[in-house]
């Protein structure tokens, strides 16, 4: 704690975000573990297909979606919006006034997700992928997240320092590109629905711009704000930044459209050629993370967050890749409607983007809270567990994915030998849902310990309070004080 | 980037140019779309799916059906054959002519009997010019278009997918794996009873089988005065005890109609074929 100190308000401003931030996080944790098991109970079915056959609300159509939600709006949204948070009270100066508000939008927030996952699982699922949530839930989420977002931006507005940074920019620009993603889909899939293939345009339109560019959009600001940090030397360069982010949100939000979609030519066609131009940003981040983190003078200790960001950034520049490769037409007559897509996706949520929160959780939690992390060794095994655990997920599943494209693409191999031919790389991604499962409840091993822990320290304080003498002037002082910090 | 008012106007032009790309102008191109008329004929479509079926569409939802099995056949072009079906009042002009463009004739009854397929795996073009020719020389023939594709020699269907085969669907659930077969045409390989069979005990239809069973959607229950219509006929090692019997619940016969109602065939000036 004693390195944060050194600034003048950095202590106000980390104790301003601490109840907001239990209690994004706290939610998200428990969400992350509740999607890998329901991504475990997905798996399992493909060693043995009877298994819970009996029981509708765990069939694999609906927890599949449970699984993947539970992971987008349990986990990422959630901890992108408490990061995004932190993001502006540190780079501003200025701590969040109000806490009350996020605090509410938070609990808000996880109240939608159970919503919409117990609609999932009890058979009343959209049907539109990304947007199972039934209407209830996406009311909810949009409103908590609107909260949210406006406390954010009440706050940029009043930050002390008033230069910008290259992480303003990304995540700023993500405030703003949820609400207006997600109110569209759900008006025009879910309220009043449009006819026809104009339905699965709007959803490919929403699923491309929130698993693409609004993750990206959350995940590199947050990584361009901690590897100047790791490094000890800023971001090189910021023209090169500003080049990236530009070109990310021009280019990214035409992406997801595939190539042979049942729909007007015109569209596949600007589609894949944008995710053809989206290369330019992700090679322009790959370019700052490489020029920023070489020579770097190591003023940090790496390791820890370091290493979660790192292996991020790595999975960002590969998964774009991978959607980039799955919009060529060439390439997609082999990867569509292949295992490919569900292994790139994954790579984007939980690779790149799970990671990516994950060590920046491990590094501002313990500042804002003002603990150091309970199990710090449990948080290196969990790198461990969950890089090995996406690894053994996703590469499995992208060999198979390219054999199960050649093998359909071939009619005289039947049909049926193409799908018994993937159990064998399904079975193996068993195991690395495993890991990731293991990984996931340290991590929440470690939120929950430190929730608790502060709140132990919240009650000894109150009881010392209490029980303290009156007399002296300086203790009523510090007795005012101590009692509007637990208010918060 | 100076100020947060920039930032807004960057996302305004970026999210609000594919907006208008991808959800206004997909809306003003095909959101009024109505049906169309089938080539060579003067029936309409799509028309829509019928009471169960519509019902069943959203067991389909429900039970997410579309996580794993598409909705949507891919085609790589067209091959053309061209048939003689009269050869007219000058049989050796068109014999002539049937040479000359490169017909096999070591048949000696050529060319009966008709109609024979005279010509096979051409263009759209060269089964036009070669139509052109041999009508010119007083012959008739045929052009049968067929699609090509590994979708379609798997008989998943007979063209390629277009817009306008989901008018009626709601939700449209085009699908994005095939951890099962494509259903775009499951009502023209199999028929209600099948898909009854199949969600019960997919094995017992479809030996090795990967899809899980649906067996909530059924209810084993002990044989009354006389067993009931619906009982599905299992094959003894997939059959309840005896005594008992297994009847489809509703939402179980809705999902078999919708099953069998998946059926896109219809030949459009979108998707022609002329089989």
């Amino acid at each position: 704690m004693n390195k944060i100190s050194k600034k003048s308000n950095s202590g106000e401003v980390d104790a301003s975000l601490r109840v907001p931030l239990l209690a994004l996080f706290g939610g998200a944790a428990f969400w992350l573990v509740v999607s890998s098991v329901l991504a475990m109970i997905a798996s399992i079915k493909f060693h043995a297909p009877d298994f819970l056959a009996n029981c509708p609300w765990l069939t694999y159509g609906r927890v599949q979606p449970a699984a993947d939600d539970a992971l987008l709006y349990g986990f990422c949204i959630p901890a992108g919006l408490g990061v995004a948070l932190w993001l502006f009270a540190q780079l501003g100066r200025a701590p969040l006034r109000g806490a009350i508000v996020p605090v509410v939008a938070a609990k808000l927030w996880h109240l939608g997700v159970l919503v919409g996952l117990t609609g999932i699982l009890s058979g009343n699922s959209t049907g539109f992928a990304w947007l199972e949530f039934p209407r209830a839930g996406s009311i909810i989420l949009l409103f908590a997240y609107l909260l949210l977002a406006l406390w954010a931006m009440m706050n940029f507005a009043a930050r002390r320092e008033r230069a910008l940074f290259p992480s303003h920019w990304f995540l700023v620009a993500a405030l703003f590109w949820f609400p207006w993603i997600y109110s569209t889909a759900n008006l025009f899939l879910v309220a009043w629905p449009v006819r026809g293939v104009v339905q699965a345009i709007i959803g490919w339109w929403f699923a491309g711009n929130l698993l693409f560019v609004w993750l990206a959009l959350v995940g590199i600001g947050t990584a361009f704000y901690f590897l100047p940090k790791f490094s000890g030397r800023p971001l090189q360069s910021y023209y090169l930044a500003l080049f990236a982010f530009w070109t990310l949100i021009l280019f990214g939000t035409w992406c997801g459209i595939p190539p042979g979609a049942p729909v007007p030519a015109w569209m596949p066609v600007l589609s894949s050629f944008a995710a053809v131009l989206t290369v330019v940003p992700v090679l322009a981040v790959a370019a700052i993370a490489w020029q920023t983190l070489c020579g770097s003078t190591n003023c940090e200790p790496k390791g820890g967050p370091f290493c979660f960001i790192r292996f991020g950034l790595m999975s960002f520049v590969l998964s774009s890749l991978m959607l980039i490769a799955m919009a060529c037409p060439r390439i997609s007559q082999v990867t569509e409607f292949t295992w490919f897509g569900p292994a790139q996706t994954q790579l984007q949520l939980y690779g790149f983007f799970a990671m990516t929160m994950f060590g920046a959780i491990y590094y501002l939690l313990p500042r804002a809270v003002g603990f150091e992390l309970p199990f710090p060794k449990l948080a290196r095994l969990q790198f461990w567990l969950s890089m090995f655990g996406v690894l053994l997920f996703i590469v499995p599943l992208a060999i198979g994915g390219v054999e199960q494209g050649m093998k359909l693409n071939n009619p005289n191999i039947a049909f049926m030998d193409a799908t018994k031919a993937m159990l064998p790389f399904l079975r193996t991604s068993t195991i690395g849902l495993l890991l990731i499962l293991l990984g996931n409840s340290l991590f929440a091993l470690n939120i929950f310990a430190m929730t608790f822990v502060w709140e132990k320290s919240l009650v000894k304080k109150a009881f010392t309070v209490v029980t303290a003498p009156l007399e002296k002037p300086s203790a009523s002082a510090s007795l005012r004080r101590d009692q509007g910090e637990v208010k918060v | 980037m100076k100020n947060g008012a920039l930032i807004f106007l960057a996302v305004f032009v970026a999210l609000g140019g594919s907006w208008c790309g991808f959800v206004l102008a997909p809306e003003l191109q095909l959101g009024g779309a109505k049906q169309t008329t089938i080539l060579n004929s003067s029936d309409v479509y799509p028309v829509g799916r019928p009471g169960e079926a519509t019902q069943g569409s959203s067991v389909y939802r429900a039970n997410g059906c579309a996580v794993c099995h598409t909705e949507q056949v891919r085609q790589t072009g067209i091959t053309c054959e061209v048939v003689l079906t009269d050869a007219g009042k000058t049989p050796a002009a068109v014999t002539k002519v049937c040479v000359d463009i490169g017909v096999n004739m070591t048949d000696r009854t050529w060319p009966l009997p008709l109609p024979k397929t005279i010509l096979t795996g051409l263009t759209k073009e060269e089964a036009d010019a070669a139509s052109g020719k041999i009508t010119t020389a007083g012959g008739k023939v045929e052009i049968h278009i067929a699609a090509t594709g590994p979708d379609i020699a798997r008989g998943w269907g007979m063209r390629q997918s277009v817009a306008e085969d989901y008018l009626y669907d709601q939700p449209v659930q085009l699908g994005s794996l095939r951890a099962g077969p494509d259903l775009a045409n499951a009502g023209a390989r199999a028929d209600a009873n099948w898909q009854l069979l199949h969600l019960y005990a997919p094995k017992s239809v479809m030996k090795g089988s990967t899809m899980p069973p649906f067996r909530y959607l059924f209810e084993v229950r002990k044989i009354g005065r006389e067993p009931s219509p619906d009982a599905l006929k299992l094959p003894p090692e997939f059959a309840p005890h005896a005594g008992y019997e297994v009847v489809p619940t509703p939402e179980a016969m809705e999902l078999a109609a919708y099953l069998s109602s998946l059926r896109a065939t219809a030949p459009l000036y979108s998707a022609p074929i002329a089989p």
